[in-house]
């Protein structure tokens, strides 16, 4: 069950990420975020904004100090909708 | 390289900024003959990119009073206030700028930047919420990171974005705390006050504007944003800075909260880091002075921004929507950007070139300031040099293929 959650969750942050980057995205829970999307910081406060109203939850900046893949920022928003 | 090999990324990118033409970020001035004029490589270029708002950095008065202070007080104070005590001047500051605001405290920083990490630090802590514009300036996202509250960023400008991540929040506990600018330093567009002051009301938060780039602007009497839209009862805290229309250095907090000074023995901050030094604090009064008194050089700068910001749509540029006396020219890539910003210093104008992620909307910007001081001649000639390198580099079309097509 938490895997199909994780999958959903790893599915948006994708869709987050086109938005923001403006361009098809390809990633999986290892995903690094700065060095494989070559992301840099704006954009990934960008991404936590799109997905802050996707899953309507506040994702504090904060908390993102210990993300780096994608499977960090799917548990922590995973972490946070069952906290709310 | 060693430790610095993590930076390799952004030494890549600023070496292919440098091949392109000078450094745009180690401009060397021989000489700056006004607030309008400088001689960079022995060449006379118009200074548009300094933030000079009323052009005061070489008036007289405040001149002066700066040369008798470095005289009687010498040149730097060695300290902190905390530490080495505060001289008259900087008491007599607080008291100039809580009364020009028509607040009851006010606490003097070293800088703009310090005075938002001293401030924001110190007002939300731990189980707070920090609810900062997207398009803040780095101080205060370095202020959020210097605390310990929850930080949530808002669409730039949205008020509605800002009163749902607000209402997100609903049952937690802590205080709230939304912060502002006044005028935004990179396209010059202005924060709709009125509106935020309308969702801080409802959601019970607290509201610091950050009036860096509009006090001496904005306003009847140059209080900025806030008193221009009629709400400085409902704004908790104002932060601004010297280092722009009082031509010093120096940033500064006004507020009306009950036991504001207890900042004075938590903000780190302003605790450790030398004060300003007497001759800064000199000159500043002065010019706070004619900030107060001399609504004719606010009237003179606006009118300057719309004859820039006029011009400059009339050719073909793109700019922010309005005029405002921050004028950015959008670029449509970073060569292009490069090129344009060599060619404007080659052709007699200094201005800013902002990169992205300093930028919004990830566009590089030709960031240009003006001032009181320009002569509207001044400002014709910026246009005329804009207009030739904007069709040699191709941002505006060139002249034949207009009259061909
Ligand atoms: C919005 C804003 N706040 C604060 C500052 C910092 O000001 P200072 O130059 O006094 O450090 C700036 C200046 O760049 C600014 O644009």
């Amino acid at each position: 069950m938490g895997e199909v959650v994780a999958d959903l969750t790893v599915r948006e942050i994708a869709r987050a990420a086109e938005t923001v980057l403006g361009q098809p995205v390809v990633l999986t829970p290892a995903t690094d975020i700065a060095r494989d999307l070559a992301v840099d910081s704006l954009a990934l406060m960008n991404i936590v904004m799109e997905l802050e109203d996707k899953f309507d939850l506040s994702i504090p900046l904060d908390r993102m100090a210990l993300v780096q893949t994608v499977g960090d920022l799917a548990s922590l928003i995973d972490e946070l909708r069952t906290k709310a | 390289m060693g430790l610095l090999q993590k930076h390799l990324g952004q030494l890549e990118a600023y070496s292919g900024i440098r091949r392109a033409g000078a450094d745009p970020f180690q401009v060397a001035f021989d000489a700056v003959l006004s607030p309008t004029e400088g001689l960079i490589n022995g060449k006379r270029v118009i200074l548009l990119g300094t933030n000079n708002y009323l052009g005061l950095t070489f008036d007289q008065e405040s001149v002066e009073a700066s040369v008798e202070a470095v005289r009687r007080w010498g040149t730097g104070t060695t300290g902190s206030r905390i530490a080495n005590g505060s001289y008259g001047a900087h008491t007599q500051l607080e008291q100039s700028l809580a009364s020009f605001y028509g607040r009851k405290h006010a606490m003097v920083f070293t800088t703009g930047y310090q005075a938002n990490l001293g401030v924001l630090s110190a007002l939300v802590g731990r189980g707070d919420h920090l609810i900062l514009d997207a398009d803040s300036h780095a101080s205060i996202y370095d202020g959020a990171r210097l605390g310990h509250a929850e930080v949530i960023r808002f669409r730039h400008n949205d008020p509605e974005d800002l009163y749902k991540r607000l209402r997100r929040l609903e049952g937690q506990p802590g205080d709230r705390l939304i912060v502002v600018e006044g005028i935004y330093s990179m396209m010059g567009d202005v924060a709709p006050l009125r509106e935020m002051v309308e969702v801080k009301k409802e959601t019970g938060a607290y509201l610091l504007v950050d009036e860096a780039h509009s006090m001496g602007v904005l306003g009847e009497k140059g209080r900025g944003l806030a008193e221009a839209a009629g709400v400085e009862e409902d704004v908790d805290f104002i932060v601004g800075t010297f280092s722009k229309s009082l031509g010093a250095i120096g940033g500064f907090c006004v507020s009306d909260a009950d036991d504001f000074d207890i900042l004075r023995v938590v903000s780190r901050p302003y605790m450790f880091t030398a004060s300003l030094p007497p001759a800064v604090v000199a000159s500043t009064l002065k010019s706070l002075e004619k900030v107060e008194a001399d609504g004719a050089l606010r009237a003179q700068l606006m009118a300057n921004a719309e004859r820039l910001h006029a011009g400059l749509n009339a050719l073909g540029f793109t700019t922010g929507p309005k005029a405002s006396p921050i004028v950015a020219v959008v670029m449509p890539d970073l060569p292009t950007a490069l090129s344009m910003w060599n060619g404007l210093l080659a052709g007699g104008v200094y201005l800013n070139l902002a990169l992205p992620p300093a930028t919004p909307n990830n566009r590089p910007l030709l960031r240009s300031s003006v001032s009181a001081a320009h002569t509207p001649e001044q400002i014709d000639e910026v246009l005329a040099i804009f207009e030739w390198v904007g069709r040699e580099f191709g941002v505006l079309p060139s002249l034949d293929q207009r009259a061909a097509g």
